[in-house]
Parts: C-alpha cells; sequence; structure tokens
C-alpha cells in the first residue's frame, strides 16, 4: 500500500493452489512493491475467493511489460475465440 | 550506539503479547526488550506494507540489541491470520488500513511501553515504506513520542483524488502539529517519495520550525534496508542504521544500561 494504486473487481472462476482447486470470485490489481520479483515496482495480481481464508489466494508479481504481454495475450485469445479465429499461436516462436 | 566488550553480559527476551488497540480493542504485538531493570527508553516500530513479516521481528529484536524496549504492534490483527503476505494482500484487496486505526492501535502501544517498570519514560517511533507515512502522521497526531524515524515513507503528498475515507488528510497537511524531532532517510532513485516531494516535505518542515534531520542518498531507490529485497544498497544501509542509532540516543536518552 505504498503506491495506493489498486484496482479491484468481481470475477468467476476457479484456482488452483497447493490444496487444489477453489472457486475465485475477487481480483485485486496493485502496482506496488512486489516480495518476490526483482523489481523496485510491479503489477501485483491477487485472484483469491472471499469466502474462504487468506490462503485461498493465487499471488501473481509481474514486471510492468511482463503485465502488458500478459493483458494482450487475454484479449488476443477472447477477440480470436469470438471470431472464431485459428488454433494456438505463441508470439514467442513468431 | 551500543558499545560491544568481549566481557560485557548480554540478554534479551522477545515474543509474543497481547497490547491495546484503539477503539478498546485488543491486538497482538512482537515485544523485545534486553534483560535487567533498564532504565531503558522505548521504540514503537510500525510494520511496512508486506505485513507483519520476519523482516519487522529481526528489526524488533535489533532495536532490543541497542537497548530499546521495543514493540512491533500487528496493526493488520483485523483482518485475521494466516501467511503475512497473505494477510497483507487482504490489506491491499480491502484498500489498505484506516490511517484513523492506525494512530489509535500506536498511540495505545506507546501507553504500553511508558507503562513498564523498566521504561526510562522516553519513546520514539520507526517505520519504512507505507509505515514511514504513519510514523510522521502518528508523530503529528499524537503527543507523547519524543522522536521519530520515517524511512522512505512515499504519499507523504497526496493530490485531491488519492484521498479517500481510510485516508482523508495528506500528511504534509499536518506538519505544523509534529509533536517530536524526525529523521527521514530517502534514496533519490525512489518513486515513491520522489526527491521533490521530499522536498517539498522539507520546506513544510522549515516553514513550521520543526526539528528535523533528512538524509538523501544517491544510487539508492526504495527499501535500501531490506537485505531480502532486490533494492538493497549496503552503504547507504550501514550509513543510515548509524543515523538511527545517533538519533534515536540524542533524543531518547543513553542505552549504555543494557
Amino acid at each position: 500500500m505504498c503506491t495506493g494504486i489498486v484496482e479491484n473487481t468481481r470475477i468467476s472462476g476457479s484456482g488452483k493452489g497447493p490444496n487444489g482447486w477453489f472457486r475465485l470470485d475477487r481480483a485485486s490489481v496493485s502496482y506496488d512493491h512486489p516480495d518476490h520479483t526483482q523489481a523496485e515496482r510491479a503489477v501485483i495480481i491477487d485472484i483469491l475467493s472471499e469466502t474462504t481464508g487468506p490462503e485461498s489466494r493465487i499471488a501473481v508479481e509481474l514486471t510492468p511489460q511482463s503485465a502488458r504481454d500478459l493483458v494482450r495475450a487475454i484479449l488476443a485469445s477472447l477477440s480470436r475465440e469470438e471470431g472464431h479465429g485459428p488454433g494456438a499461436r505463441n508470439e514467442n516462436v513468431q | 550506539m551500543h558499545k560491544y566488550r568481549t566481557d560485557m553480559y548480554e540478554g534479551m527476551i522477545a515474543e509474543t503479547v497481547m497490547v491495546p488497540g484503539h477503539d478498546s480493542t485488543v491486538i497482538n504485538a512482537y515485544f523485545a526488550r534486553p534483560l535487567g531493570p533498564g532504565p531503558f527508553p522505548g521504540v514503537v516500530l510500525i510494520h511496512h506494507a508486506p505485513g507483519w513479516d520476519e523482516w519487522y521481528r529481526e528489526t524488533t529484536r535489533k532495536f532490543a540489541h541497542h537497548g530499546y524496549l521495543a514493540i512491533s504492534p500487528n496493526i493488520y490483527y483485523h483482518f485475521g491470520h494466516g501467511a503475512p503476505e497473505d494477510i497483507a494482500a487482504k490489506v491491499r484487496v480491502a484498500g489498505g488500513v484506516p490511517d484513523d486505526d492506525v494512530v489509535g492501535d500506536i498511540a495505545e502501544s506507546l501507553g504500553y511501553l511508558k507503562s513498564l517498570p523498566q521504561s526510562n519514560g522516553k519513546v520514539g517511533l520507526f517505520g519504512t515504506c507505507s509505515a514511514g507515512r504513519q510514523t510522521f502522521l502518528v508523530a503529528c497526531r499524537t503527543k507523547g513520542f519524543d522522536a521519530a524515524v520515517d524511512c522512505w515513507g512515499g504519499r507523504m503528498v497526496m493530490s485531491q483524488q488519492e484521498l479517500t475515507p481510510k485516508y482523508p488528510v495528506a500528511p504534509i497537511d499536518y506538519t505544523k502539529d509534529l509533536s517530536c524531532p524526525l529523521l527521514g532517510l530517502f534514496g533519490e532513485e525512489d518513486q515513491s517519495p520522489t526527491p521533490q516531494q521530499v522536498a517539498q516535505h522539507e520546506e513544510e518542515l522549515k516553514k513550521y520550525g520543526k526539528t528535523y534531520e533528512f538524509h538523501m542518498y544517491p544510487k539508492a531507490g526504495h527499501g535500501f534496508f531490506y537485505y531480502d529485497r532486490s533494492g538493497y544498497r549496503q552503504e547507504p544501509a550501514v550509513d543510515g542504521w548509524n543515523r538511527v542509532w545517533a538519533f534515536l540516543e540524542k533524543y531518547l536518552g543513553t542505552t549504555d544500561k543494557c
């Protein structure tokens, strides 16, 4: 909470942790100091269940560029599904 | 400054205790003190945004090692219990801890330290990162502290858009009420606070004639004391700790009795 930059949203889906799968109902995206990533600041994504304990959490810390790449990949996959596009594409091998 | 001798006796006790919190609540805290009758000065450590974690326990013991009654209250207590980083994530999702709650919790820890028979009656404040900001806030809104150490506290300066019901006032706007001498340690490469924001804060301290020392380290960014993070910088960290000990000894009294 050093930066105060936090965006919360309700979501619906599932995540897998050390104890197996669990439902996810909330995502929190902040831009702050990471715990593990070797950067002063990172995009920190917490996807979690509000109804279970704090350990029911999928935690991700991404460099800003990685976060942009991930967003682009998610949006691209959604737009291709909507347009019934072809199968898997890996931008690393294009 | 702690003066070592190879023939000296040393000992401390460090444990979790329950202490009063804001609004008549009870919260847990990590408390470390030198063995012996004292009298010892005290320090309240406010933990940083990553949580009530191992670094803050180590740092609490470090203060006890240097002769202080040191307490680190768990300001995330009301968010439940689990791994520190999981509780910190809950706090992030909730948008942080209200400033009023932090001020209340820390004021109660001040009273706890002063009530101890080993206390010399002097108590300081220490905080890093978000707790640097809270350290300044508490030093302005609470009477009774004798010194405060703000390590790279960000969001001291806040725009109107950043203010929320939990953070209703920018700490810089409380500067006229600062009730004790302030030590500030900052990194030139930090993005929050930026050197410009630190300079703005310094102008405000000068304007109200406050007693303060600010040190801006080149080639250092945010969190340069954290040996377990990429921001660690050895030279500024060593110099910074020496300044912390000198500053607190000046305003809290000798620690030679440990």
